[in-house]
């Protein structure tokens, strides 16, 4: 069906389901109870941040699941989209589309000047040079283009490029009738329209910035599993098990990595054009090289080279990232409130430096547990799990087998 | 004229004077071995002939071609087909997909970006490769994941590779190396075979005199990165220059 396989297809289902369903999924809790504040992240702004990390790993791992190609300054194309986005909407009008797709056009450039110079080397040293690209690029935004005082100012700086009543927007109208800043929109749908659905305690929101988001990713990763399939993702495995092999056989490795570079630059600047239109703001902090590392992160958590991983991946990093920065010391002397003063003050004392402006140390540890752990991800995680259940409800069958056999005689 | 011939290569690393004025020219449907103790430069002028290393001076030209200064994909593409000394396959890749990735670099060129169709609807080329392992008996095998398979089948299985490229000059550096007698005498067969099948040119580098006795109809013996005499195998033999050279030397040991 649609071109995959049974096993491809049932996935890809369970994917749409999920991100369909994702403001019930992520919103187990009643609204207002403490653990809601916790642990819901059911909310528009956590949401949309799940399916642009996602769809940002999904083409990332086209690069380095398939390939072997460690880009470490992927955020460059992200930055570069982001930017790319909000001049759309300052020159031409409020619609996200154009936006989107002047995003994945000049990152698509980008990534291919950056992939030309950078794959002439491999492993480590290719690396380096995406690392420095991406520094450099962050530089250039930080400051060089971006200074308000002069007549070019591509990035503005460290304030960040933003809207302005005084933009010419086209197509559309710089100020709206009652003199503030229009919104971005799908053709008339405002990005911040929510819908609230209560059902006794619980509170759904549906946010229609998050659900455009979310088709968006679903066509993403269709996209990732065709080309998984194809003969050109087929060629990428090649390149990354046996280069030597694979020159010795007719075939010229370097555009198939240079169109896989490009492939997941695109991906990248989709991922940058869609934060800027729900949030039409973009600064040149997203093109700094821990926000690559965190690209890196997010793929080798989720399973490097695998289809899903990418997408447990982002989820996973964002969703720790959201809950742990939110957990501060009267968060933790209300949780721990029942224990005598001096052992509950010794206990925030110590956990402490993991939770609010700490969350860093604690997803660092995680990270750290799953590499050791599961070097294949939490892909590997749910492999060896459902393994156990399978082999375990194996082994009861054959139990219950036996006994049936014994209890007839 | 041969279908490949080399005239006058010369070869220098630093002060080591790897090749020094090889000339060579090898008979179209002949089975050429070269021979020459370690170090007599039989890897280096192989790298030559595939685009690994580009000669100081000398001409290699294949079917009146020059090969020089193309890159090995490029003399893959013109039909010169190599196996190296370690079996050299695609080990994260299944077999199946080993063998079909050849078979895509002969139909589609060196770069073909055909990222949405499923590369097992291409009957074509699933016929063409699963047709190649039935050759190389290896059809029980094609779901394996083939870094696990045994020495002998990924010798097997590469020189299959090669052989779906249909080339027309099938380049082997020892191809028996490190293996045991049964897997050594499994490969002569299955070189015999193709020999017989096929309208392919083979030259080929080896040590065991066994393999190079078993198959070759010419042989060159190189020496100190000189080719000293090229004859049949009988005459090589008797040769006293190469009994002194090489022989001698391994009779000796």
């Amino acid at each position: 069906m649609l071109g995959l396989t049974k096993k491809d297809f049932t996935m890809f289902i369970v994917v749409i389901v999920m991100v369909a369903l994702a403001p019930f999924l992520l919103n187990p809790f009643p609204q207002g109870s403490s653990l809601a504040q916790m642990f819901n992240a059911g909310y528009p702004d956590l949401m949309q941040r799940f399916v642009i990390f996602g769809i940002l790993v999904i083409g990332f791992n086209i690069l380095f699941g398939l390939t072997g190609y460690l880009s470490f300054g992927h955020a460059a194309f992200l930055g570069v989209g982001s930017y790319s986005a909000v001049w759309m909407f300052k020159l031409l009008g409020m619609n996200v589309i154009p936006g989107i797709l002047l995003s994945m056009v000049v990152a698509g450039i980008f990534a291919l000047a950056i992939g030309y110079v950078s794959l002439r080397r491999s492993g480590i040293y290719f690396s380096i040079l995406t690392l420095a690209f991406a520094q450099m690029s962050y530089n250039l935004a930080y400051s060089v283009l971006g200074n308000p005082a002069s007549n070019f100012n591509l990035t503005n700086g460290e304030t960040g490029l933003q809207l302005l009543l005084t933009d010419p927007r086209i197509l559309g109208q710089s100020t709206t009738p009652d003199g503030s800043l229009p919104v971005t929109n799908f053709f008339g749908i405002a990005m911040r329209d929510s819908y609230d659905l209560r059902m006794g305690d619980w509170l759904f929101t549906f946010n229609a910035g998050y659900y455009l988001c979310g088709v968006i990713m679903l066509i993403s990763f269709y996209i990732s599993i065709r080309i998984f399939r194809s003969p050109f993702g087929m060629m990428l495995r090649a390149v990354k098990s046996n280069q030597q092999r694979m020159n010795y056989t007719g075939l010229n490795t370097k555009p198939y990595t240079l169109a896989a570079f490009v492939i997941s630059g695109i991906y990248a600047g989709l991922a940058g054009g869609l934060l800027s239109s729900m949030d039409p703001l973009a600064g040149a902090e997203r093109m700094h090289w821990t926000a690559s590392g965190e690209i890196v992160i997010m793929a080798i958590l989720g399973g490097v080279g695998t289809l899903i991983g990418p997408i447990l991946g982002a989820g996973f990093n964002e969703y720790f990232k959201n809950i742990l920065s939110k957990i501060n010391d009267s968060v933790l002397h209300q949780w721990l409130g029942f224990l005598p003063d001096g052992i509950e003050d010794f206990l925030v004392t110590i956990i402490h430096p993991f939770v609010g402006k700490g969350w860093h140390l604690t997803l660092g540890l995680l990270f750290m547990i799953v590499i050791i752990f599961l070097p294949g991800g939490l892909v590997q995680g749910g492999q060896k799990l459902g393994r156990k259940i399978s082999g375990r409800s194996r082994r009861d069958a054959a139990k219950a087998a036996e006994q049936s056999k014994s209890a007839a005689e | 004229m041969g279908i490949l011939e080399v005239k006058n290569v010369n070869k220098r690393f630093g002060g080591l004077q790897a090749l020094g004025d090889v000339n060579l020219s090898i008979a179209e449907h002949s089975v050429h071995a070269i021979i020459g103790p370690n170090g007599a430069g039989k890897s280096t002028l192989l790298n030559c002939l595939v685009g690994k290393l580009m000669p100081d001076t000398g001409s290699v030209l294949f079917d009146g071609q020059s090969v020089l200064g193309r890159k090995p994909y490029q003399i893959n593409q013109m039909g010169i087909s190599r196996v190296f000394q370690t079996p050299e396959i695609f080990g994260d890749l299944s077999v199946l997909e080993n063998m079909m990735i050849p078979c895509f670099a002969k139909r589609d060129g060196s770069f073909g970006l055909n990222a949405m169709t499923n590369m097992l609807d291409d009957r074509e080329i699933v016929e063409r490769a699963e047709h190649m392992l039935e050759e190389m008996n290896m059809a029980d095998k094609r779901h394996m994941h083939s870094a696990s398979l045994s020495r002998g089948d990924k010798r097997r299985l590469e020189i299959g590779m090669c052989l779906s490229q249909e080339p027309r000059l099938l380049l082997l550096d020892e191809p028996t190396a490190g293996m045991a007698r049964a897997d050594t005498n499994n490969t002569i067969d299955l070189l015999k075979q193709i020999k017989d099948k096929r309208d392919i040119t083979i030259v080929i580098i080896e040590h065991d005199m066994h393999v190079v006795f078993s198959l070759a109809e010419r042989i060159t013996v190189l020496a100190q990165g000189t080719a000293l005499v090229e004859d049949t195998p009988d005459k090589i033999k008797g040769h006293p220059k190469v009994r002194e050279a090489y022989l001698g030397e391994t009779q000796a040991a």
